[in-house]
């Protein structure tokens, strides 16, 4: 087979080498009860007929990036936790390089300074996007980066609750949850230490009333942090200035998320506004969305709160000549030394999903990751106000970004509308009650629409028509 | 004895140090855990007043691939804390009994003294580690 | 770069020209991009305006260059990396298996790369169908009821795994403390049980280098009921087969708990042990170790879990199901353990693994392992004269030496021996791992050489070994000083714990 080398002869010789002889005998020492009961029954397929196998189950699905809408891609204003957005060839091209795809963790420096070094630049990107002194080399993805946010907050305090304040992603929402049910063993212990603030029925502008955070900070003792996502499950900007101070006055940490990284480009980001920690998915400006993973895990936190972060961290250093070079550092923080005592189990960044974020903003640079947002922003005001004249008007005031939610009208049901358009592949939106996400039937008219700088006007105006007729 | 292990101290199986003058006992880790560890880049020690008791953790020195436990020789108030190791944990490579002391304790109780190593049973000691 | 460094006949594959390239950061001019960005054919927006006082006024600064300025920037520093592509890495328990190519061609298809994960499921049948077949193939090579596919990692399916345990005896109203892990344990076990409030229970590895049923015994005795599982390794950190799981796995399950299987070193099993007919319970498998899912300089990975009847319905949510000839998904189980992340899990990885899966076959992976198996043990027979094994048990897929001699007779040590390597063309193996607490207190020396090497490599590689353990005894400071033909020599991991600098800034 073509990547198992060994010849017969190849087999025969070593054997000799090796003093057995079979390879059977180099088994001989399993005992018989531990032993598969029969051969596997996989059946091998060459590479014609498995890129015929894979074909027909990628034919199977209808994308919505990487294919023209003539060769049958969907046209589509999917977001909820990844926008898609055009990435350029040049990423790809680069990533497909072996040096990149093929090496192992850096834990070798001077056989990994390509990796050390990108690393150390994506940490400084994600460090300016977020607004705050340190980042780390990545975590799994968005969700799983604002549970170990909670972690370490608890651990920075000492303290043990965590408030989640306002819409949040649920995958977020119950990311945190099962994280936390590690330690909180029965469903009442959860509640306890995981309050939800206001539980997805927020107010007429979508966002989270500073008066109810204020009377949860005061209901509830040991708050470790206050989490908050902008823009939020809706699409709508917080105002995290005040909602920062009413956790910090109460001795707990502000914990900004996002799904959306491009949105700091054109908003203040986490750090410039009170976050002390902040995580965000990038896998939409990395990578095509690839059925949401792998993603990219963005975390960044205050300098001075560098000992508690989770995660790997590439710093700067000098070899033995004084040349400069990278190296992972403050390791003894990790789990393959502290073991029990780690700040987190893991092991891994996301490598490569990093680099390719790191490229790609490399390509866009300073003007073009405000230009790409801007371009955005402009589509999405305008999708506003064609869905707002096709009767279908957002349904919260807050201002957003590149992704808002409109509200059907009266005895529509935004999933049985959504399915209708799939087939003629229009994906209109999210409806914010799908399977997994929110469960609140009053939200059962919200859909959640994103519009990026690649939709064109044409594009926006079928959607609102569609969507007009289909409603009415 | 060689320079390496000062003959008026007393010394602990996981290779810390004790000096004694009055009921005042000061507290530092040995040259053999120094070198164990290599360039120690950061130490954990307890606030002043804190209260100590024998063989339990009270504090962690980290080199760049190793964290280790301190553990207190004997029981007792925490007094005072070498705190320049927090910006400088290399005085404690290049100079472990003196300016790498870590903290000074007031014990109550000076017989525990006893059930700590000489410098020979401490050389003994290390000896029989080696050939483990 | 001259040969004169190494034993006569033994070849340096290596001859450099290396270009550097400053942090991006350092690059570039005022106003240059690299973007390529659509017109703008709707009203303008004026950002300011509309978000007030939330509008961003410093500007994030990233980098302003050229496409071409990028492009030389990431190739260049690509040269810079040691790679599977390029040379055998000997490292032990990470699988650094040949990832081949038409795993990554198939996982760019459109109909799997251009998928959103909240896209109706009648738009996405044939993602759910691989998910699914992955699935009945992960259960077909481990035994196992289930498996969930959603973890990211092999860490985060630890995670996972560990959470059922314990959901596991909550649900039976008898929750219980204790884990047992062997002190040859990765440290992610003990990491991932403290992450759920388990106290971990050392048990200590025997004198040959196994595990034995009496150190079980007697833990088990000392914590009556309250034992909830044990975490092993098959084979072990070692590379040893543990002999007497059979026998440790009915003495667990006879007090109540479960067993957990760290799935690193699967690739020494395939189609010789399925571990959920051997009394696993619950085990998770590294996709980007034994399925040869790209390793990525560092991720990303993913940490599928399969397990047996009792921990299926404490499973992820949501699951992947048949009905008929549709494909659908089950977010209705009330017993699960929740999400561990967003979305399905690392989908792009599941379409490698599988791709994989399928190319090679029941008897292709079962040549994998065997293969593994045979390179491992070639090592040793060539090597073991020259380092002294850490145990005389038979290897498996990986082999474990010591630089106890070594360190005795010339003071070079293990990681001496790593640095010195990569003057010959080879990243180092694993070292210091096994910890010296299993090792008999020496420094370890872990390699597994995986099945894709030939055998030409492999007698490169001991060749080298060999010289290395020459070097030793006739110029140990030559050693010791290592690497002398890497680019960069030792770098100073002391100044860059003691003052971090982790991101570029303008001095």
């Amino acid at each position: 087979m073509r990547y198992l080398p060994h010849t017969d002869d190849d087999i025969q010789r070593m054997l000799r080498v090796i003093g057995q002889p079979s390879v059977e005998a180099l088994f001989a020492h399993i005992p018989d009860r531990l032993r598969a009961k029969r051969p596997l029954d996989i059946e091998a397929l060459d590479e014609g007929a498995l890129l015929e196998h894979l074909g027909d189950l990628g034919a199977h699905n209808v994308p919505s990036m990487g294919a023209t809408q003539r060769d049958g891609a969907a046209l589509s204003f999917l977001g909820a936790g990844v926008v898609p957005h055009i990435i350029p060839t040049a990423v790809d091209m680069l990533l497909q390089r072996s040096e990149w795809y093929t090496s192992y963790t850096p834990y070798q420096p001077e056989v990994s300074q390509g990796t050390l070094q990108a690393v150390f630049e994506y940490q400084t990107m994600v460090s300016e996007i977020l607004g705050l002194g340190v980042a780390n080399a990545s975590m799994y993805d968005g969700a799983s980066a604002a549970a170990e946010a909670v972690l370490m907050a608890m651990r920075v305090t000492g303290h043990k609750r965590v408030i989640l304040a306002g819409a949040i992603h649920p995958h977020t929402t119950e990311t945190i949850r099962t994280y936390l049910s590690a330690e909180a063993a029965t469903p009442a212990e959860l509640a306890d230490v995981c309050v939800i603030v206001p539980s997805g029925d927020v107010g007429s502008d979508g966002r989270v009333a500073l008066a109810s955070l204020i009377a949860a900070l005061d209901a509830t003792a040991e708050v470790a942090a206050v989490v908050v996502q902008t823009p939020n499950f809706f699409g709508v900007l917080e105002d995290v200035a005040p909602l920062a101070k009413a956790a910090h006055d109460k001795g707990a940490l502000l914990i900004v998320a996002n799904s959306e990284p491009l949105a700091f480009a054109l908003i203040e980001p986490p750090g410039a506004v009170g976050a002390d920690i902040a995580v965000s998915e990038g896998l939409g400006l990395a990578i095509p969305p690839s059925a949401g993973g792998p993603g990219v895990g963005l975390f960044a936190a205050r300098a001075d709160l560098v000992r508690q972060i989770p995660g790997r961290l590439v710093g700067e250093t000098v070899d033995k000549d004084g040349r400069r070079g990278y190296v992972l550092t403050l390791a003894t923080r990790e789990q393959h030394i502290r073991r029990e005592k780690a700040t987190s189990n893991i092991c891994t960044n996301q490598g490569l999903v990093a680099l390719a974020f790191t490229i790609h903003l490399s390509l866009l640079g300073k003007n073009g990751f405000r230009e790409m947002a801007r371009l955005g922003l402009a589509k999405a005001e305008y999708a506003k106000s064609t869905l707002a004249a096709a009767g279908l008007p957002v349904a919260f005031s807050g201002p957003t970004f590149n992704e808002f939610a409109i509200r059907l009208p009266a005895g529509s049901d935004a999933r049985a509308v959504v399915a209708r358009l799939a087939d003629e592949r229009l994906f209109a939106g999210v409806p914010a009650t799908a399977d997994g996400l929110l469960t609140n039937a009053a939200l059962d008219r919200i859909l959640l629409v994103a519009v990026a700088e690649r939709h064109k006007r044409a594009d926006i105006d079928r959607l609102a028509q569609r969507l007009r007729e289909v409603c009415s | 004895m060689s320079a390496d292990y000062p003959n008026e101290l007393r010394y602990t199986k996981d290779h810390e140090w004790a000096r004694t003058e009055g009921n005042t006992v000061t507290i530092g880790i040995t040259k053999f855990a120094v070198d164990q560890l290599g360039d120690i880049t950061q130490v954990e020690l307890p606030p002043e007043g804190e209260s100590l008791q024998r063989e339990s953790v009270f504090g962690s020195v980290e080199s760049v691939k190793a964290v280790s436990d301190l553990f207190a020789p004997v029981s007792g108030k925490v007094l005072k804390v070498n705190s320049p190791l927090r910006d400088s944990p290399e005085y404690i490579n290049e100079d472990c009994y003196d300016e790498g002391w870590m903290v000074q304790v007031e014990v109550k109780d000076l017989s525990e003294l006893d059930k700590l190593m000489s410098v020979t049973e401490y050389v003994a000691y290390l000896k029989e580690q080696e050939g483990a | 770069m001259s040969d004169r460094n190494t034993k006569a006949g033994t070849p340096i594959e290596t001859r450099q020209l290396l270009h550097t390239s400053r942090p991006l950061f350092e690059q570039g001019a005022k106003g240059r991009s690299g973007a390529s960005l659509p017109s703008l054919d709707v009203p303008a927006i004026d950002a300011a305006a509309l978000f007030g006082a939330l509008h961003r006024k410093t500007p994030a600064e990233l980098p302003e260059v050229s496409e071409v300025e990028v492009t030389r920037h990431f190739t260049r520093l690509s040269r810079w990396n040691y790679a599977i592509d390029i040379g055998l890495y000997p490292l032990g328990s990470c699988t650094m298996k040949y990832n081949p190519k038409v795993n990554e061609r198939v996982a760019r298809m459109p109909g799997f790369a251009g998928l959103h994960p909240l896209q109706p499921l009648s738009s996405l049948q044939g993602a759910l169908e691989l998910m699914w077949r992955l699935e009945r193939c992960l259960c077909e090579l481990g035994g196992f009821e289930r498996v969930t596919l959603q973890p990211a990692a092999g860490a985060q399916g630890e995670l996972a795994g560990v959470m059922m345990i314990r959901q596991y005896h909550a649900h039976r109203g008898q929750p219980r403390k204790k884990i047992l892990i062997p002190d040859s344990a990765h440290g992610t076990n003990p990491a991932s049980c403290a992450a759920n409030g388990f106290d971990v229970v050392t048990l200590k590895t025997g004198a040959d280098g196994l595990l034995h049923a009496d150190a079980v015994k007697a833990a088990i005795a000392a914590h009556p009921d309250d034992i909830a599982a044990i975490m092993v390794t098959n084979p072990s950190t070692l590379g040893l087969f543990e002999e007497h799981l059979g026998e440790i796995a009915d003495l667990v399950h006879a007090a109540g708990g479960l067993v957990y299987m760290d799935g690193a070193n699967f690739n020494a099993l395939l189609g010789k042990v399925r571990p959920g007919e051997a009394g696993i319970d619950v085990m998770h498998i590294n996709l980007h170790k034994t399925f040869t899912t790209p390793h990525g300089g560092g991720g990303p990975g993913s940490g599928v879990v399969g397990v047996g009847k009792a921990l299926e319905p404490f499973l992820p949510t949501p699951t992947v199901e048949k009905l008929g000839d549709a494909y659908t998904l089950d977010y209705k189980r009330p017993h699960s353990i929740g999400r561990l992340r967003s979305f399905f899990g690392n989908f792009g990885m599941f379409v490698r693994a599988y791709s994989y899966i399928r190319e090679m076959g029941g008897p292709g992976l079962t040549s994998v392992t065997e293969l593994a198996v045979l390179n491992a043990n070639y090592i040793r027979a060539r090597l073991k004269e020259h380092y002294p094994l850490a145990y005389d048990k038979p290897s498996m897929h990986e082999v474990v030496f010591t630089d106890k001699r070594l360190k005795k007779e010339t003071g070079v040590q293990t990681l001496d021996v790593a640095k010195r390597l990569m003057d010959f063309g080879y990243h180092p193996p694993t070292i210091y791992f096994p910890l010296p607490a299993v090792t008999g207190g020496a420094g370890a020396l872990m390699i597994e050489p995986t099945e894709t090497e030939t055998p030409e490599t492999l007698d490169s590689f001991c060749d080298a070994m060999i010289a290395i353990a020459d070097e030793a005894k006739r110029d140990p400071d030559l050693v010791k000083s290592a690497p002398h033909q890497t680019a960069l020599r030792r770098l100073d991991e002391t100044k860059a714990a003691r003052n971090p600098k982790l991101r570029w800034t303008k001095e």
